[in-house]
């Protein structure tokens, strides 16, 4: 599955391992969230960067004592009517988590701008979409409407922009 | 509700707002409405749950009183409590009144003000710049200083007694001295509720334009409103509408009810809901016994999910199609208004050609059972369900 990040199609330097599998000498590793609970004493002692793999049903207090140590947190969009991911990812954002965010599952070009504004950084994308799709979808809306989401330096949203003499069409005006 | 966590809720999401309990506020997923504090601070009761459809609630108070300013990030908290805790194995459950009333109004509160504590309000709070901005939208117009009292107009009102009726219960006060709000009753008798042709679009239209500050609002309620019209014009509004057939002066009457479009015209329906608005409004039509009934919303809904807001009439009707033919049930006591309440159903359906007659006892027995001046509601609410059972099922 191509892993997007920044608008390329980059190498995942991440290694799943199920619950069951014995750590090994990984670099980088993400478990389930269960396993991160059941295992954590011999986790903490992983020399390398660790992660952790929610579900759909996972809430943020489950994972909280844990996320200082969390260099990847990977959160799944299992149907495109399934959007509870959009707000876990604002929790954990607006609560300080500032490492890797990362989008798996059945995730659309037409997302990706709004995944981005709530704090995604990369996304393992469906293979029946190009590389031209997404970086098509990360451009498809200059501006943001919605305030206070997480953004990168020199991203703009209407609220704003409104005030700095931007109109974003004719309007009547009052 | 444009909002990024919103865009795969499943479901959609009603919203409205008011500063008066006429935008039946309790009955849609959330309710917002602006008032005062005792500072004279501006803020709003918000109310979560509500909905009509298949599964009726009114909605909870989870704040009596919110800032202005905080609306934004409070409903996104709220938003957020429904998103992550809402059902998503049946398309039907997964509605916030589901979870408000699966989970318990207490806490849900608590949650969503847990979300709404943990995370900085400030970055989605409106900004007073913004805010001045939009709010130069609704400026009012640029009323005149008149007297409250208009004699030209206190003169039609004594020498046109037609005048006189349609103006007791169309017009309704505005907030400034000599001016009225007209309501347009689209209801009139025989015709099909909420219709207007293209010629009596463009008498409004022009009407409002020349009359109202060119405003006209449609109403839920399915009549038209012009918002703005000075005491000393209302008579030849009045004249304008009545030339062409928008002069009915059943506004808030037993005729000028709430349909649906029903199996005429709705691939959903079950039963038809027009026939049946149309042969209760020709039944009371006579304008002396539709003024002595007084006050009182008769709404169908020609299926389950209730677009005609049969919940909340205070008589509601909701066709069914039992085994091929066309059923109605009667619910009584419902209201949209700030003591909302969803109606309840009195006993077994009735077939399509008795619905009239079935109004006209259910009437008949408010008649008999009021005091002096009490509204239907009023009555029902003090009596409950019982005379009114007894009235239809007694005989039969």
């Amino acid at each position: 599955m191509p892993l997007l990040k920044n608008n390329s199609f980059v190498a995942d330097e991440w290694v799943h391992l199920d619950d069951e599998t014995p750590v090994a000498d990984q670099q980088r590793l993400t478990v389930s969230v269960e396993r991160l609970v059941r295992d954590w004493d011999d986790l903490v002692r992983f020399p390398g960067l660790l992660g952790v793999r929610l579900t759909n049903t996972s809430r943020e207090h489950d994972l909280t004592p844990y996320v200082p140590q969390l260099a990847l947190i990977a959160l799944p969009f299992p149907a495109y009517t399934d959007g509870r991911s959009y707000s876990l990812a604002r929790q954990l954002r607006l609560d300080g988590y500032q490492s890797e965010l990362r989008a798996t599952g059945n995730i659309l070009p037409d997302q990706l701008q709004f995944m981005l504004q709530v704090g995604f950084d990369t996304f393992e994308v469906p293979e029946r979409f190009g590389l031209e799709a997404w970086q098509k979808a990360s451009r498809q809306m200059s501006l943001a409407y919605q305030r206070g989401l997480f953004r990168k330096a020199g991203e703009r949203e209407v609220w704003s922009e409104r005030h700095q003499g931007f109109t974003p069409c004719r309007d009547r005006g009052p | 509700m444009a909002c990024v966590q919103l865009g795969d809720v499943t479901r959609r999401i009603t919203a409205l707002h008011d500063v008066v309990p006429r935008a039946a506020v309790k009955v849609h997923d959330i309710g917002m409405r602006l008032h005062r504090n005792d500072k004279g601070e501006a803020g709003w009761e918000v109310m979560v749950g509500g909905g009509q459809g298949r599964t009726p609630m009114i909605a909870v108070t989870v704040r009596e009183f919110l800032p202005e300013k905080e609306l934004i990030p409070y409903l996104e908290a709220i938003m957020r409590v429904y998103n992550l805790y809402g059902r998503r194995d049946n398309k039907y459950k997964a509605r916030i009144k589901i979870l408000v009333h699966e989970i318990g109004a207490e806490k849900f509160r608590s949650e969503v003000e847990a979300e709404y504590a943990r995370h900085p309000q400030q970055q989605t709070q409106v900004e007073e710049r913004e805010l001045s901005r939009i709010t130069a939208y609704f400026a009012d117009p640029k009323f005149e200083k008149l007297s409250r009292f208009n004699p030209a107009f206190e003169d039609a009102r004594r020498g046109n007694a037609a005048f006189a009726r349609w103006a007791k219960n169309n017009l309704a006060t505005h907030k400034r001295d000599g001016y009225a709000i007209v309501n347009i009753s689209l209801k009139a008798p025989g015709e099909i509720p909420g219709d207007a042709t293209g010629e009596q679009m463009r008498v409004m239209a022009d009407l409002a334009e020349r009359y109202s500050h060119d405003e006209l609002r449609v109403s839920h309620a399915q009549n038209i409103v012009l918002p703005h019209v000075k005491l000393s014009d209302v008579f030849a509004v009045w004249q304008a509408l009545s030339e062409h057939g928008l002069g009915a002066a059943n506004y808030g009457l037993a005729g000028d009810i709430i349909a649906c479009p029903g199996l005429d015209y709705c691939s959903l329906a079950t039963a038809r809901s027009i026939p049946i608005a149309q042969a209760i409004s020709r039944r009371f039509a006579d304008f002396d016994r539709e003024q002595d009934i007084g006050n009182i919303k008769i709404n169908i809904s020609g299926c389950i999910n209730a677009c005609g807001h049969h919940h909340v009439g205070h008589i509601g009707i909701l066709g069914l199609d039992k085994a091929g033919e066309e059923y109605y049930q009667i619910t009584l006591g419902g209201s949209s208004s700030e003591n909302a309440a969803i109606g309840t159903i009195l006993g077994p359906g009735f077939a399509f050609e008795d619905v009239p007659d079935v109004i006209e006892k259910i009437l008949a027995t408010y008649l008999k059972t009021r005091h002096a001046g009490e509204e239907f509601l009023a009555t029902y609410r003090r009596v409950g369900a019982k005379p009114f059972k007894e009235a239809l099922y007694a005989a039969a």
